[in-house]
């Protein structure tokens, strides 16, 4: 595959006796979202760095635009962006004063990052803050300046770790449509995240857990190697009901969502109507009853269960 | 490595010098402070020593030995002594550091047999002053003791001569008042540029890990050499700014003749200044947090200036084996340096052998710390 920029093989990475990434493989290619979804813990920051080569692998492999990152760190460093999950930027500096700092580091030609900044700027509504100290930018406007620094030496490889961590939805969306925009120009990204909502607009998606990849494969992928089907439950009052689902038979997870209850089934067409007999006999209100297509968190929780590994 | 980088770290780094405005002041007003404080706090020069007498005769001629105690700078007469018990509370307390005691028989026996005897009483918890006392005790009972024979001379009626035939007149050069102060004072523009040059650099690294900006930095091709004179470069302007704030002191208020050049001056305290600043910047780089740094590097800087160095022991008077530790404290060459440029007037080549040491640490010190940092998490 001649548009693999990314490929890590066997990554391993231990901290004592916890092996916080556990033989990793996987591919990015251009113009590519890979995401990284996991709980606290899985191993999603260790991978990141290790990809960033600000940490090294205890074994395994990173390969960066056909470049050994083990053996050429310093090389790869020109062709990757990296942006930690900590805010690394510098808060007693201007925006302008961080955004040239990069691009002087990155030797960024001055018309090149200039224009590229102003446009960046315009773009994330940040022109009219150039001159403000980066501590005293909003959390989501800190995002997006981290964005810009990373993004002002057009580097092949973006990497992300949870970058809308604290971020509002407006920012966050706006952030998106700037991956988005990157993806078209054939930037490959690798983005963690904890939000499970955002996880949904990656092309293709690693489900890690205690260091581990439980699967990889695109969304949709995913949701069709989830075994039976998902029933959504609406109601005002969801406590009640999911007392009762989740005694019922066939019922595998019952999970409270926000209007309502999510109950993972073996066979959809089989258990509708019975838990739809259940609730009336109860006489418990339920507004709407349906099959629904899973969300990843749903598909995190039942693939998990699957691969028997949850505790 | 490359010049835009190394730029713009000295750049960034510059601007968050003059951001926070706090620690400028303390990173010049710190060796303001240092220099009053040593500059009064330590002088070797003893001098009114507080005095007891027990004056167990009290006769003319007691009296007069015990005037003679009195006029001289050496000692202050703190009080005389009713009785040989009163004698050891005294130094106990602390009212005085040596008590005279004149035997009841002083004049009978000076008179009939020519040789009065005297006890001095001296505490020794602080032998140097124990026995710079005891010597000027001597001083003055012998200056006593000749005009005392020039009297019996004259009243014999015979010619006054000298009694000491032989008269050495020492003539000290260089410091023609032996002021300890002139050469205590070059000795702590060393110190304090020692402390407050290791103090800048040994936060600059840490406070980068310790405000998360460092992982992002290593993540860039930012080399450790560049990271290194970009930010040792700020700190040194910085630390020139120190050092004639010191110098200025030395010269214009503790009254320090000053005989050599300027040049000579800053050339040699631009060598040790990259020495401390190196130092403060290793430390920083192996500590990742900025209150431990900080205070690693006091240790690494006070210590050594001044214990070893000679600012305030004699090197010649210690240990061989400590003698030879000593070789490896920077301040050791530049104290030297600056005694000699101070009082003595000494050029270049006459200091060729300590500028050559102090280029040579210096040298050593700049490679190790660009070889400290380390651009990985682990």
């Amino acid at each position: 595959m001649a548009d693999v920029v990314v490929e890590a093989r066997g990554l391993s990475k231990r901290f004592g006796a916890l092996t916080a990434v556990d033989r990793l493989d996987f591919t990015v290619r251009r113009g590519e979202i890979f995401g990284l979804v996991g709980p606290d813990g899985a191993g999603k920051t260790t991978t990141m760095r290790m990809l960033a080569s600000v940490m090294l692998p205890d074994d395994g492999q990173i390969e960066i635009d056909g470049i050994d990152v083990l053996r050429h760190p310093e090389r790869t460093k020109q062709h990757v962006s990296y942006m930690p999950q900590r805010f690394g930027l510098y808060e007693d500096l201007t925006v302008d004063e961080n955004i040239r700092f990069y691009a002087d580091l990155f030797e960024v030609p001055p018309q090149v990052w200039r224009s590229r900044a102003d446009a960046m700027l315009t773009a994330s509504d940040m022109t009219t803050f150039r001159a403000r100290l980066a501590g005293q930018l909003s959390g989501g406007m800190k995002q997006k300046l981290g964005l810009i620094c990373a993004l002002v030496h057009t580097p092949g490889v973006l990497l992300l770790d949870e970058p809308t961590t604290g971020v509002d939805p407006v920012s966050r969306r706006e952030f998106w449509e700037i991956l988005y925009g990157l993806r078209g120009e054939g930037v490959a990204m690798v983005i963690s995240t904890a939000y499970l909502d955002e996880a949904e607009r990656c092309d293709r998606l690693a489900l890690l857990h205690r260091g581990a990849m439980v699967h990889c494969d695109t969304p949709a992928g995913l949701k069709a190697r989830m075994p039976g089907a998902m029933i959504e439950i609406m109601a005002a009052d969801p406590r009640p009901l999911w007392e009762i689902v989740r005694t019922l038979p066939g019922v595998k997870e019952v999970l409270l969502v926000g209007t309502g209850v999510h109950a993972h089934v073996d066979d959809a067409d089989r258990r509708l109507p019975e838990i739809e007999q259940a609730i009336g006999a109860a006489g418990v209100a339920a507004s709407r009853i349906a099959r629904v297509s899973p969300s990843i968190e749903d598909l995190f929780v039942a693939l998990l269960e699957l691969n028997g590994k949850r505790d | 490595m490359r010049l835009r980088r190394i730029k713009a770290i000295a750049v960034k780094e510059g601007l968050q010098i003059v951001r926070d405005p706090r620690s400028l002041m303390i990173a010049l007003l710190l060796p303001l402070m240092q220099m009053f404080m040593f500059g009064y706090g330590v002088s070797l020069d003893v001098q009114r020593i507080p005095l007891c007498v027990l004056d167990n005769e009290a006769s003319q001629q007691s009296r007069d030995l015990i005037g003679r105690f009195a006029a001289s700078r050496y000692f202050s007469l703190v009080r005389a002594l009713g009785g040989q018990r009163d004698i050891a509370p005294r130094l106990d307390d602390g009212t005085c550091r040596i008590v005279l005691v004149i035997p009841s028989d002083f004049s009978r026996s000076l008179n009939d047999t020519g040789a009065g005897r005297l006890q001095a009483l001296l505490d020794g918890t602080d032998s140097n002053t124990a026995n710079i006392a005891a010597n000027y005790a001597k001083a003055v009972v012998s200056a006593f003791s000749i005009s005392l024979q020039l009297e019996t001379v004259q009243r014999k009626g015979g010619v006054p001569q000298s009694l000491t035939p032989v008269d050495v007149e020492a003539r000290v050069w260089f410091n023609e008042e032996l002021e300890s102060r002139n050469f205590i004072v070059p000795g702590i523009v060393a110190l304090v540029m020692a402390i407050v040059g290791a103090q800048l650099t040994s936060l600059t690294i840490a406070r980068e890990w310790e405000r998360g900006t460092m992982e992002l930095l290593i993540s860039t091709p930012v080399q450790p050499m560049e990271l290194m004179i970009g930010k040792l470069l700020p700190y040194f302007c910085v630390g020139l700014a120190d050092a004639a704030i010191c110098l200025a002191l030395a010269v214009f208020w503790f009254d320090v003749p000053f005989r050599g050049t300027v040049a000579t001056l800053f050339f040699t305290t631009s060598l040790f200044l990259l020495v401390v600043l190196s130092i403060g910047y290793i430390v920083s780089v192996s500590i990742r947090s900025q209150v431990g740094a900080s205070q690693i590097a006091l240790l690494l800087t006070m210590l050594p200036t001044t214990l070893l160095s000679g600012f305030a022991f004699p090197i010649d008077q210690m240990p061989a084996l400590v003698q030879g530790v000593t070789f490896l404290v920077s301040a050791r060459y530049y104290i030297l340096i600056l005694k000699a440029v101070f009082l003595k007037g000494s050029g270049l080549t006459a200091l060729a052998l300590p500028i050559l040491c102090l280029a040579l640490y210096a040298l050593v010190l700049v490679v190790l710390a660009a070889r400290a940092f380390r651009k990985t998490l682990d």
